[in-house]
């Protein structure tokens, strides 16, 4: 369980995360939606402890992450970021392996090997596996590091629009890839996403945020209505169930909203 | 043999600087052996020492900087040294000093440094100052600022305590400060050890902040106490023989296009190689095919200054 208590962030006067007090369920997929500058990936990297706290505390099965040494947490909780960019020139296998280095502390065993050709496998990157990080295309470097996290075999994966760069299949392989990690291994991953139709199809819980602070929170059933979603997006979106799951229709929009997002040229 | 790279361009370069250091100790010798063997070692000792600890303080640099352009010397820390060095000769009289002994003085100086550098670059470097560029511009003001504050004091400074200075500037790859070797070799040695029980954390710190702290390091901590051996390290080469500003930058990057591989475990003894084949090598090339005296310095920067030039039009371009 993810405890995160009165959590604040401010970068001068902007405050981006405003008071946050959430609790993130053990096990399964919990989504964090809401609009750009919302606050999410504030929120998701200071819970990874990789921005530091104005005020409040997060805790990870009771450990207080401020105190807890940083080895110890990293064999808890890994966190994926949007932007990954390294300036060392590695293979696939290379960055994957270290996934493996919360355990092995730069000593790979046979074990750590395995663990290493087994998330090449998941994420279908075996043959890539040789090939550079600056040969391969957007989506397959996000997969590559995506791997990376999973073979740091963690209770709690931390994913940072994972979807980012992914076209549809892999993007949709991606969710059952989680989904999977979830439900046969008992893991608790913590997506942001942007698109509420996967959010919908793929997590437990949902958590709304907007201008820093958690406006909803629940089952994508409860969540995925079109008056909940206008209150978090500003924007009228429709809901039709299919395969007995809410999905909205957003592409169309709404007059309201297109006229203020999109000023005249006047202002 | 992507493979075996590494090993192979170990063994050629180790066979290479001992060939280097070999010829270095006997080429041209026309005295007496029990006076040429020692009278060389010594001044070898001091290079080998110098290429070691600029080899090592630039990529650990560029390691806990991620980048492969800015190095210390780039950043100012050389100049800083020579500051600190006047500044104390300034406040203290040189013949205060004197009385110490170049180690104790020695000693004084690189704590001093450490104190001022930790101050100066860890808010610098800890992620506060974003962009490349802006660093660089930084670091090329600090080491400007430095060099004329130095000047302004060695003006103002007492004539007899200026000599002092002077000759203790006047370090060059042919003018080895050598009565500080003994000390020197202590403190690369010491920063050795240190570094040796971080080794396992340098690949991962090469990743980057975050990738870093995710796979479980205490990274500030780790930021700090690399900059503390990188800072040891500078003021050794530069009380030996003076800044050299490019050098690092040259034999670094040699390395990790040689290298064939980003772990540490293979570039920083591949950079070591190298600058000790390039000092060493260089001094005996300019030593008895052209008879040059000071032209070593010169030849390295010219070459480095061109290596500088091209990485950045490489990084803008891309």
């Amino acid at each position: 369980m993810i405890e995160i208590e009165n959590v604040s962030k401010a970068y001068g006067r902007s405050v981006v995360v405003d008071g946050v007090t959430l609790t993130l369920p053990s096990r399964g997929i919990t989504s964090i939606i809401g609009p750009n500058g919302a606050g999410k990936s504030t929120l998701l990297s200071m819970v990874s402890r990789l921005l530091p706290m104005d005020r409040g505390h997060v805790r990870v099965d009771g450990l207080d992450i401020a105190d807890a040494a940083s080895d110890v947490l990293a064999r808890r909780l890994s966190i994926l970021r949007q932007d990954n960019s390294i300036s060392v020139r590695l293979t696939v296998r290379e960055l994957v392996t270290f996934g493996r280095y919360p355990h092995s502390k730069g000593r790979p065993t046979a074990a750590d090997r395995e663990h290493v050709e087994r998330a090449l496998g998941y994420l279908g990157l075996d043959g890539l596996a040789d090939r550079f990080l600056d040969e391969l295309s957007g989506g397959q470097r996000q997969r590559a590091f995506v791997a990376m996290v999973l073979c740091q075999d963690t209770d709690y994966m931390l994913l940072d629009e994972p979807l980012n760069n992914l076209d549809m299949k892999h993007a949709v392989s991606m969710m059952q890839l989680l989904r999977g990690a979830a439900d046969e291994f008992g893991k608790t991953v913590v997506l942001v996403l942007h698109d509420i139709n996967f959010a919908s199809c793929y997590s437990d819980h949902i958590v709304a945020m907007r201008d820093g602070r958690v406006i909803h929170q629940g089952s994508p059933e409860a969540l995925i209505r079109p008056d909940v979603l206008a209150e978090i997006y500003d924007l009228d979106i429709a809901v039709e169930t299919i395969g007995g799951r809410p999905i909205g229709i957003y592409y169309l929009g709404s007059g309201s909203a297109r006229r203020q997002q999109m000023p005249g040229p006047n202002g | 043999m992507a493979r075996h790279r590494p090993t192979i361009v170990l063994v050629l370069l180790s066979l290479l600087a001992l060939a280097a250091m070999a010829a270095f100790m006997t080429v041209g010798a026309k005295g007496q052996w029990s006076f040429v063997l020692p009278f060389r070692g010594i001044r070898l000792a001091a290079l080998l020492l110098v290429a070691y600890a600029v080899a090592v303080s630039t990529v650990l640099f560029q390691t806990i900087t991620n980048n492969r352009i800015l190095t210390p010397s780039i950043m100012g820390f050389d100049a800083l040294y020579i500051l600190i060095q006047t500044v104390v000769v300034f406040a203290f009289g040189s013949a205060h000093l004197a009385s110490l002994g170049p180690n104790v003085l020695f000693v004084v100086e690189v704590a001093v440094m450490v104190a001022f550098s930790a101050l100066l670059y860890r808010w610098l470097l800890s992620g506060d100052v974003r962009g490349l560029h802006l660093l660089l511009l930084v670091g090329v003001i600090f080491g400007a600022l430095f060099r004329s504050l130095s000047n302004l004091m060695q003006r103002m400074i007492d004539p007899l305590d200026f000599a002092v200075l002077q000759d203790r500037f006047f370090a060059s790859f042919n003018t080895v400060h050598s009565e500080i070797l003994g000390m020197a070799g202590l403190a690369v040695v010491a920063v050795s050890v240190a570094g040796w029980r971080l080794f396992r954390t340098f690949d991962v710190l090469a990743l980057g902040r975050e990738n870093a702290i995710n796979l479980g390091l205490e990274h500030r901590r780790l930021i700090s106490v690399v900059l503390v051996l990188v800072t040891i390290l500078v003021s050794v080469s530069t009380a030996l023989v003076g800044p050299v500003t490019f050098f690092g930058l040259l034999v670094a990057n040699l390395a990790y296009q040689l290298a064939g591989s980003p772990r540490h475990g293979v570039v920083l003894p591949v950079a070591i190689l190298l600058a000790v084949i390039c000092l060493v090598g260089g001094q005996i090339v300019l030593q008895h095919l052209f008879a040059f005296d000071t032209a070593l310095s010169v030849v390295i920067e010219f070459l480095g200054g061109i290596t500088f030039i091209l990485l950045l039009l490489s990084r803008t371009r891309r």
